[in-house]
């Protein structure tokens, strides 16, 4: 371990003071996933340092009359993942995915919420005052769309009516219009009666969610936080909207290496779904209990540019700000970074921006240490991948294996760091830093470092 | 109504977030300024006004022909015209729940005299609460890419449609570059962003833009939100949607917001800002229940409401009024009742709950109660349940029925979203005499 990280990191002096009279710090003590290519923690992984591309031609509809034909699917069982039948009818794909990710985050964490697995039993039993503050903090970008559009196609007989039929309605419509039914879902399978909400930022959904998490467990407003996010976007409406923006590849002859970020040769991002689930603790009672950890949340910040809804500035000020605050949190110099998880979505202005921004926040670091996007696996989940970005944080740290970024094969002159091309490399990561650039301008970052030993 | 000496309370500094935050650990952030755009009215003595004057505003729905829904009335803003608030570019980039959101902003900072031009761009930021996102544009494109297909699907449907387009937008035109963000918790939302606003404050940003709006009066929207079962189907505006009345009997949706102007209080002295308030205590609770189900029990609104309490330090017998969250559902107000008695004891503090005037906003709502409560505090008078003629006395509450003058120190604020979200939030009044 790096002398860095052994330097205290004062993160929780926002809230009360922990059991052992110190500030609050929060520590990820389990993961779950759901992500093209597996639906579990393990699969995941060993897509990831095996180098494997999930992307393939879109298979949910027709994309023959779309500009981008590509997606990056999740092949996902809800009733084997242990949702119920009515958890599945009540609820979009977004939330069915938040709901397995959670069952397999929950039970990791060797956690006693009080709810049956595989059942869907609500707690109703604990009183307030009993056992920690369960919180939850959820992220999505676009909700339960494609509920929405499929629905709309329906009440509106293929968007023939403005006056759409209500007769055609199904039940359950509310919970589609409104998407805190994603906290809703997830606070009533596991019974957490703490502050519950979803986090709604574009693309970096899945990053703020969790920095919200973890502020929410340093300021003492809760002591266990399901933090994550979930986006299921694949319908005929996202692909067109991006399509319009012509922000997705069109590579369509080549599915499979389709989404090439920081190579001189990537034409846009690769549009993916998934959900992953992180469970925060503070840090004693997790201790307290014997909770394997995987890693503390050293630090989170988020920024706007305030300049485009869409576009970027090459320079990547906002998004340096970011890193430099969240690295000051944890107390880390930028040379003590040893894995960048980059957003790196594969969209030309992106790649630049954000390579310009590392340079501008870790310095000369930049050019030494590992920076990678898995997005050239797993495509872009939207708000669900600022999560999933940090689960694979995580795992970096839990085994010191970085993951590549597949399909680099072309240098492109602005964009040169080490990427990590194609081949997952040992290397000890004690500290991982996770970034990401969302629609509205959002700029955020988050530090994960390894657990120190008590 | 006070400006506060530089001596007030700890302050957060720009380097409060590198420490985590302890320096403003305990900071207690003023409202200084209040954008709202209602059914009531434009801007906040309209709405104001019309409050107290208890103007029902709910009425027939004129936005498009709903004589096939099993909904006739909703709130809708009279003639609020978007170029008067809104940069034509935005206007065209966006749906018109964004253009009340900004309209609101800017009414915000101009009654807060706050410029953040003249100052440093990271030192502001949006926290929004969202609903629905942008159900108009949403509609209207959906309708191109089924009929025309995909190529007539505007540019600006990515950036229209989703829940951070306001948030996004309203940092875009007035250079806000502190750390923002978007809270979907349904009813909830407008607290929550109150409270994410807080934490973003005592981490050293001094500035917040709060609150948030919503419009879902389009038929697709308003057909989900039939499918809640709790909608009044009622024709007659004044049989419509009534908290806590005995003829209650669902709600009826309504358009529209209010954007809070929040500041590090030692940052609002120093400019000399006028201040209506301090956000004194929040909780937030989930009842752990589904939306098709009232919760079984008010014990987590009960708490929600004093753990705020706590967080503010404060007593229930130090609360001179509480903003209901008023359903408007039988059930849902009898378990809200329930939970108010169970924390002041029946009969004990004066309860209102205004927006059975206007319908609920959604995310919307809470943030127009937040202001509301703060208009009490500034004038003394409490503004009386809208739409109410028979309170229902099962309810064991003071349910006000007229304006009641007198001084308002503190206020509690509930919210409910649907799905089982409890937020409470304690406004107080920085007087000190």
């Amino acid at each position: 371990m790096s002398e860095a990280i052994k330097r205290s990191r004062p993160d929780g002096a926002l809230g009360p003071a922990s059991r052992g009279g110190g500030p609050r710090r929060t520590v990820v003590t389990g993961i779950g996933v759901v992500a093209p290519g597996g639906s579990s923690r393990k699969e995941f992984w060993t897509l990831l340092t095996d180098g494997r591309t999930a992307t393939r031609r879109l298979s949910f509809f027709d994309p023959a009359p779309f500009r981008s034909q590509i997606a990056a699917e999740c092949d996902f069982d809800p009733l084997a993942s242990g949702l119920t039948r009515q958890e599945i009818a009540r609820n979009d794909r977004f939330v069915q995915f938040a709901l397995a990710a959670a069952i397999e985050a929950v039970a990791d964490s060797g956690l006693d919420l009080g709810f049956a697995a595989g059942e869907g039993v609500v707690s109703g039993e604990r009183e307030p005052g009993d056992g920690p503050v369960v919180g939850v903090s959820m992220g999505s970008a676009v909700g339960a769309t494609s509920r929405l559009e499929n629905e709309y196609v329906v009440v509106s007989d293929s968007g023939k009516l403005w006056e759409v039929d209500p007769r055609y309605a199904s039940s359950f419509l509310y919970h589609a219009l409104v998407p805190s039914c994603l906290a809703t879902e997830i606070a009533c399978r596991f019974g957490a009666h703490g502050p519950s909400f979803v986090v709604s930022t574009g693309c970096t959904s899945g990053i703020d969610a969790v920095g919200y998490g973890h502020q929410l467990i340093v300021d003492g407003e809760a002591d266990i936080v399901i933090a994550g996010a979930s986006d299921a976007p694949l319908s005929p409406i996202s692909i067109a909207c991006f399509d319009a923006i012509r922000a997705t590849s069109a590579r369509n002859d080549d599915a499979e290496h389709a989404s090439r970020p920081f190579d001189a040769s990537r034409d846009g991002f690769v549009m993916g779904e998934g959900s992953a689930v992180l469970i925060l603790e503070e840090l004693e009672s997790a201790r307290a209990r014997g909770a394997h950890i995987y890693c503390e949340v050293g630090g989170y910040a988020s920024r706007s540019n305030a300049f485009h809804m869409t576009g970027l500035r090459p320079d990547g000020v906002e998004m340096a700000e970011s890193i430099r605050i969240a690295l000051d949190q944890a107390r880390l110099d930028p040379t003590a970074v040893d894995y960048v998880n980059a957003h790196g979505s594969g969209t030309k202005q992106n790649d630049r921006h954000e390579t310009a921004a590392f340079k501008r926040s870790l310095g000369a670091h930049a050019y030494q240490v590992p920076v990678s996007s898995i997005k050239s696996m797993v495509g872009h989940s939207l708000g669900a991948i600022g999560s999933i970005e940090l689960a694979a944080c995580a795992l970096a740290i839990e085994n010191n294996v970085v993951p590549p970024t597949a399909n680099w094969t072309t240098r492109d002159p602005e964009c040169d760091l080490d990427y990590v091309p194609n081949i997952a490399r040992d290397h000890q990561v004690d500290v991982a830093l996770s970034v990401g650039s969302g629609f509205g301008g959002f700029q955020s970052a988050i530090v994960l470092a390894a657990a120190e030993t008590p | 109504m006070t400006v506060l000496d530089t001596a007030a309370g700890p302050t957060a500094t720009a380097a409060g977030e590198v420490d985590g935050g302890r320096a403003g650990a305990r900071v207690r952030p003023v409202i200084t300024g209040l954008g709202v755009i209602t059914p009531s009215g434009i801007g906040v003595e309209e709405h104001w006004t019309s409050t107290l004057r208890g103007e029902l505003r709910v009425a027939p729905i004129t936005r498009f022909d709903a004589g096939r829904y099993d909904i006739h009335l909703a709130g809708e803003i009279p003639g609020f015209v978007a170029e008067d608030f809104v940069d034509h570019r935005y206007i065209v980039q966006t749906d018109r729940w964004t253009w009340l959101g900004m309209a609101a902003s800017r009414l915000a900072m101009a009654d807060a005299a706050y410029d953040p031009a003249e100052r440093d761009p990271f030192e502001t930021s949006v926290v929004f609460g969202a609903g629905s996102g942008g159900n108009d544009f949403g509609q209207r494109e959906l309708s191109r890419l089924w009929t025309r297909g995909r190529t007539a699907v505007s540019v600006y449907q990515s950036i229209a449609w989703f829940y951070a387009a306001t948030t996004g937008q309203t940092s875009i035109r007035h250079g806000l570059k502190g750390p923002s963000g978007v809270l979907v918790s349904d009813g909830a939302g407008g607290l929550d962003s109150l409270a994410q606003a807080r934490r973003t404050i005592r981490r050293g940003t001094p500035t917040v833009l709060a609150g948030g709006a919503e419009c879902g009066l389009t038929p697709y929207a308003l057909t989900c939100h039939l499918s809640s079962g709790r909608v009044s189907t009622a024709a007659d505006p004044t049989a419509g949607y009534k908290p806590f009345d005995t003829r209650a009997n669902g709600y009826l949706p309504g358009e529209g917001g209010a954007t809070l102007l929040v500041e590090d209080p030692t940052s609002a002295a120093r400019r000399g800002a006028r201040v209506y308030g301090e956000i004194a205590g929040y909780a937030a609770t989930h009842d752990g229940t589904h939306h098709e189900e009232a919760p079984g029990d008010a014990r987590w609104l009960a708490t929600a409401m004093r753990r705020a309490l706590a967080d503010a330090g404060l007593r229930p017998a130090d609360v001179d009024v509480v903003f209901a969250d008023g359903a408007g559902s039988p059930d849902l107000d009898a378990l809200e009742a329930q939970a108010i008695r169970e924390v002041f004891g029946a009969g004990a503090v004066p309860v209102t709950a205004p927006q059975g005037l206007i319908g609920r906003l959604c995310a919307g709502g809470s943030a127009v109660a937040a202001a509301t409560a703060l208009l009490s505090i500034r004038d003394g008078v409490i503004p009386a349940v809208g739409n109410l003629d028979d309170p229902d006395p099962a309810h064991g509450l003071d349910l006000v029925r007229v304006p009641r003058e007198g001084r308002v120190r503190v206020a509690l604020v509930n919210a409910r979203g649907h799905g089982g979200f409890n937020s409470s939030l304690v406004l107080r009044s920085v007087d000190t005499d």
